[in-house]
């Protein structure tokens, strides 16, 4: 039915070029870090998996793995639970606070994160959780909270609270009735916030910039770090480790939101 | 129903409201009320400059990002659903790459000796490299990049809800295509648009790692300044106020956009 018309072409062009441009870094980092140079050259000069080497072998690098790990695997246990009992109370109280108390909970989204992170670096440092474990958990949990209520909250608007109901009715008290009738009908909407929050987590840089240090750095504080500096093929190694790991979780999202069948 | 929200609004309070207003006690108390942070913000011409430049970078950012973004998602709203989802699957792709990945990414493809400069002084187009990078260019560059999904998604939800008939309505009514588009197609797009732009240039205005890496120095974007203030100069009254102002800002553009478009349809797009 189209016709290809001068403007169609024109549109197909310009919008296969906007494609590329978005496409093309993501690209790149790969075949950097597998090349034997230590500059950037392109195309590399041969296969090498040096890079990697020297991420696997440095201790520092490898203690910033383990905090990114633990923090990201930390804020989802906390997170997730918040999230949900904070979405599912959101969802079914006719009380009209709750829609201030929905508004704030998406603060985090709309506060731009480096004022975030300063003021809570300026708390942090008056009752000392600065460069600590749980002042890196606590502030990611609360980054990682809105993705878990805005996810879980749509996934509870395609559910018929008449179901818990009936559960109720039949005798069930309300946290039964939650766990037995409505969780397993929006668990892939918690899995997908679960993870959006895990994501979140692991990318998470300008916060940790500001409130993180000494043996409890997460990796993209020291990526930056190292970045500032000069550039180094092992950020490339770590980068594509990252890289892969995010569009593992993606396609695992993905396929929690095939088997609910649509 | 309130016990079972209160752990996630006591996080919320705690981690960003007390932060966010003990940033703005800061800025007016230090040992007496003062407005001299603000005297200086407004007045000093480092801090003028900032959120002049900062504002500027914005504006080119989503100007560039709706240019680019329309076409794609004026493509993806036109083409059959297959079509379609792999279009919107390779813009969100860089979503789920970390900013910090992203801005190695164009460092490794703008700098002197980077993949870009080695391929057009292969082809011979140019003699000496280019300065692609560590300036305004190479950060308005790199911001484009990590903002287009957030204009292309709003504007194609916006698409699809326009009815096809519209357009054969107009065409069959003698307009020519152009016409068609230019009087039908893209006034109803324009909640869109608004959308879209709205979300790019208030998350533009906060951006810090991309101008920090890619700005070498000389872009100082008002996130610089506040960090600035705190780690080298120990300046908190300042980056205090800083930051309030740019608070505000981000503040009033929601609200007023709110006015026209719901808030939902600035943020609910993931």
């Amino acid at each position: 039915m189209t016709r290809l018309s001068a403007a169609r072409i024109v549109l197909y062009v310009i919008s296969a070029l906007v494609l590329v441009y978005l496409i093309l870094p993501v690209l790149i980092i790969a075949p950097i870090s597998f090349s034997s140079a230590r500059f950037l050259t392109f195309p590399p000069p041969s296969f090498s998996l040096r890079w990697y080497q020297q991420y696997f072998a440095n201790p520092a690098w490898m203690q910033a793995t383990r905090v990114t790990l633990t923090v990201a695997l930390m804020t989802v246990l906390i997170a997730t639970p918040l999230g949900v009992a904070a979405a599912y109370a959101i969802s079914q109280s006719k009380l009209r606070i709750m829609r201030l108390i929905h508004m704030m909970l998406l603060l985090p989204l709309v506060v731009p994160i480096i004022i975030t992170a300063v003021g809570i670096f300026f708390v942090y440092a008056k009752v000392g959780l600065v460069a600590t474990l749980p002042g890196l958990v606590l502030a990611n949990v609360m980054l990682g909270l809105p993705y878990v209520i805005i996810s879980v909250l749509a996934g509870l608007q395609s559910f018929d609270p008449a179901q818990e109901m009936v559960a109720r009715s039949l005798g069930m008290n309300r946290l039964r009735s939650f766990f037995a009738v409505t969780l397993p009908q929006i668990k892939s909407s918690v899995a997908a916030g679960g993870i959006f929050a895990f994501i979140s987590a692991m990318d998470e840089t300008i916060v940790a910039l500001f409130i993180s240090g000494g043996q409890y750095q997460p990796l993209t504080k020291r990526m930056f770090t190292a970045l500032r500096d000069e550039i180094d093929p092992t950020i490339a190694a770590i980068s594509t480790l990252m890289t892969a790991a995010s569009f593992l979780l993606v396609l695992l999202l993905a396929s929690t939101r095939q088997k609910r069948g649509g | 129903m309130l016990a079972l929200v209160s752990p996630a609004l006591l996080v919320i309070l705690a981690l960003i409201v007390l932060p966010v207003g003990w940033l703005a006690w800061q800025s007016i108390y230090h040992d007496g009320f003062t407005l001299e942070n603000y005297r200086r913000v407004f007045t000093e011409a480092i801090y003028s400059r900032s959120f002049a430049l900062t504002f500027e970078i914005s504006l080119a950012v989503t100007a560039i990002a709706l240019l680019l973004g329309y076409p794609v998602a004026y493509l993806a709203n036109s083409v059959p659903k297959g079509w379609s989802i792999l279009i919107l699957s390779l813009v969100v792709l860089p979503f789920w790459t970390s900013v910090l990945v992203r801005a190695y990414a164009w460092l490794a493809l703008l700098q002197r000796t980077g993949v870009i400069n080695q391929f057009l002084r292969y082809l011979d187009v140019i003699s000496e490299p280019l300065a692609l990078v560590h300036n305004t260019f190479g950060t308005v560059v790199a911001t484009v990049h990590i903002l287009l999904p957030f204009m292309v998604l709003p504007l194609y939800a916006t698409m699809q809800k326009i009815p096809g008939d519209l357009m054969q309505a107009g065409a069959s009514l003698g307009a020519s295509p152009s016409l068609t588009f230019i009087r039908v197609f893209l006034p109803l797009s324009l909640p869109g648009v608004l959308a879209g732009c709205t979300m790019v240039f208030v998350l533009c205005l906060g951006f810090y790692i991309t101008p920090e890496l890619l700005g070498g120095g000389r872009t100082v974007m008002v996130s610089m300044l506040v960090s600035r203030n705190v780690e080298l100069y120990n300046q908190f009254g300042a980056a205090s106020a800083v930051a309030v102002v740019l608070l505000v800002s981000v503040l009033l553009i929601f609200f007023a956009v709110s006015r026209f478009i719901s808030l939902d349809r600035i943020l609910g797009h993931k």
